[in-house]
């Protein structure tokens, strides 16, 4: 435990700021350049291997200003380990590097965070909706995205206007 | 049977594909091999699979949406709808997560006959993966001989929670009521024959030449790739990778039961087959102990914040003759409201995993002090698991995709939330 601690303090120094407060995991606030060379080290260099990216979430702070908490779970299998890391992002136009090229399993973890929340993440293969249709409009998880959904019939409108034609 | 697959590898090499006229294929979203509403954009050069891309997303209800809008207590119900083919183990996760986010420790009773719930609805989930993915390559009889099984373990369910599917049975901080005498009784009667059953199935299939066919050197994935992949539960260890949360992070009571972790060696269908059907006999082993040891008691926290009064000391109504129950008060009722309308838990944030039937199914909530959750997250194994899909096709035939389908175990409720 102790190791990982200092292997972070010496490499990236005061930057990462460890989240106290948590009482589940140990876990630190990444500055979002910093995200992409964090995740690299610790999948393949650090003295605890991250080796599995089990999910990638936002929380939305609405009308708060950053606006987006970009929160990343980490696992290491060889040392039965999670680690949380935390990016806070502005709402105007919220982007980030892709961690698709350290872990594989961070592609669609990604393009849901994307198709929910209206992250952008700079770097992946293929950033398009998932779980919604691929030409919606809106970001469904957001706190400003009515819990009715907007215009809930138009899919059924479109759909009957192209049977009667 | 290894050299088997070598001939049909060298089929591959001499078969002639220009690469110049691929043809796109559609499988599903209403396909009754893609168990659900999968859609899979296949693309073809004669009979190979050149790409396959899953398209989800045909479920999808905005649970987390709904997660965040509902009370602590009234999102149960919708924890089962996440996988539905073992329900129970949802609710319980999620009842888990909300108590460790306010901190409730529940009775050990309590954790013992969770783990039997739990327990049960994985072999129940396990089989549907058995008799399913065996009839999706052709061999019906095993569905009948699983189904049997599911059949008595859904009659159980109903003896215990008194419905066959969606049971919402969990509550934060204990369960919705004690077990009978009489369910007790057979889930014992179920453990004693299902050992033999698994023979059964075993029997049908472990040495079925037709099944080693379809299934041996198909899909194979190794352990690096399924790790980096995020693949978890039977999916990674059918790679050989031995994680399992029950031993790994115990939760409810299972660091008291003794059991193994069934391994995979090259990570393809059967191997993934072989895990589960060992998972299953593990599992029978885990709900004999917890039958064994289990602890009378109480079933509900003492934490009043989130349990219900007992009924009897609800005051409600008099009877005809204006007597009111002896033990009821005004106060339990009041305790009642609150319970129901929502108790707030202080901020905070946990994510709490457990070891589902698919894999890791793990709920990361954020409390702001509200009866709502101001952020559900639920991680659902098959969504992560399903993007190994396109790396076990490629390269094969169609007809291995329908196997890859099958032995990958996800179900689209989890996936599309």
């Amino acid at each position: 435990m102790e190791a990982l601690k200092d292997a972070l303090r010496e490499k990236f120094g005061s930057r990462l700021v460890p989240l106290d407060g948590a009482k589940d995991m140990e876990g630190y606030q990444v500055p979002a350049g910093l995200l992409l060379p964090l995740c690299r080290f610790l999948a393949g260099e650090s003295p605890v291997r991250f080796e599995q990216l089990t999910d990638v979430t936002a929380v939305d702070e609405f009308p708060g200003e950053p606006r987006f908490r970009l929160v990343y779970h980490l696992l290491s299998l060889s040392s039965n380990r999670r680690l949380r890391l935390q990016v806070l992002l502005g709402g105007g136009d919220p982007r980030i590097d892709s961690v698709t090229s350290v872990w594989a399993g961070a592609d669609w973890l990604e393009r849901e965070a994307w198709d929910m929340f209206g992250i952008r993440f700079e770097g992946h293969p293929d950033l398009k909706r998932i779980l919604m249709p691929l030409d919606y409009a809106h970001f469904p998880l957001r706190k400003d995205f009515p819990l009715r959904g907007i215009d809930p019939g138009r899919h059924y409108r479109e759909w009957d206007r192209g049977r009667k034609a | 049977m290894a050299g088997a697959a070598e001939m049909r590898k060298v089929e591959f090499t001499w078969m002639p594909g220009g690469h110049e006229e691929m043809m796109t294929l559609n499988v599903g979203p209403q396909h009754p091999a893609t168990h659900g509403v999968l859609r899979i954009v296949v693309t073809l050069d004669g009979e190979v699979i050149v790409g396959a891309e899953p398209v989800v997303g045909y479920l999808h209800r905005g649970k987390e949406k709904m997660g965040e809008a509902l009370t602590y207590h009234q999102f149960i119900v919708h924890c089962d709808r996440l996988d539905y083919l073992s329900s129970n183990l949802n609710d319980i996760a999620y009842c888990e997560a909300v108590e460790k986010l306010a901190g409730i420790e529940v009775p050990p009773r309590c954790k013992y006959l969770r783990v039997i719930l739990n327990e049960l609805s994985r072999i129940a989930s396990h089989l549907v993966y058995v008799g399913t993915g065996a009839l999706d390559i052709g061999a019906a009889t095993v569905f009948f001989h699983a189904w049997r099984e599911r059949e008595k373990i859904y009659d159980i369910f109903d003896l215990i929670t008194g419905h066959r599917m969606n049971y919402g049975f969990a509550r934060i901080g204990g369960l919705q009521a004690d077990f009978s005498g009489e369910a007790l009784a057979a889930v014992r009667a179920f453990t004693e024959e299902f050992d033999e059953r698994v023979d059964g199935y075993e029997y049908l299939l472990t040495r079925n030449r037709i099944w080693w066919e379809r299934n041996k050197d198909i899909g194979v994935i190794d352990a690096p790739t399924a790790v980096n992949l995020g693949l978890s539960g039977p999916n990674l260890r059918g790679s050989g990778v031995a994680r399992d949360l029950r031993v790994h992070e115990p939760y409810a009571a299972y660091e008291d039961f003794d059991f193994e972790i069934p391994v995979g060696t090259v990570g393809d269908c059967f191997d993934r087959y072989m895990v589960r059907i060992q998972e299953m006999r593990q599992s029978n082993r885990i709900l004999e102990q917890a039958l064994d040891k289990l602890p009378g008691g109480e079933i509900f926290a003492e934490d009043r914040r989130f349990v219900l009064p007992p009924k009897e000391r609800l005051l409600t109504s008099h009877d005809h003759q204006g007597v009111y129950p002896e033990k009821a008060v005004m106060e339990e009722l009041i305790a009642q409201f609150k319970v129901i309308t929502g108790a707030g838990i202080e901020p905070g944030e946990v994510y709490h995993a457990v070891e589902a039937s698919k894999g890791e199914l793990g709920f990361y909530i954020v409390s702001d002090g509200s009866n709502r959750a101001k952020r559900m997250r639920i991680r659902s194994p098959s969504f992560v698991n399903l993007q190994a899909l396109a790396p076990m096709a490629k390269g094969r035939l169609l007809s291995d995709l329908i196997a890859v389908i099958a032995s990958l175990d996800f179900v689209l409720g989890e996936v599309d939330r």
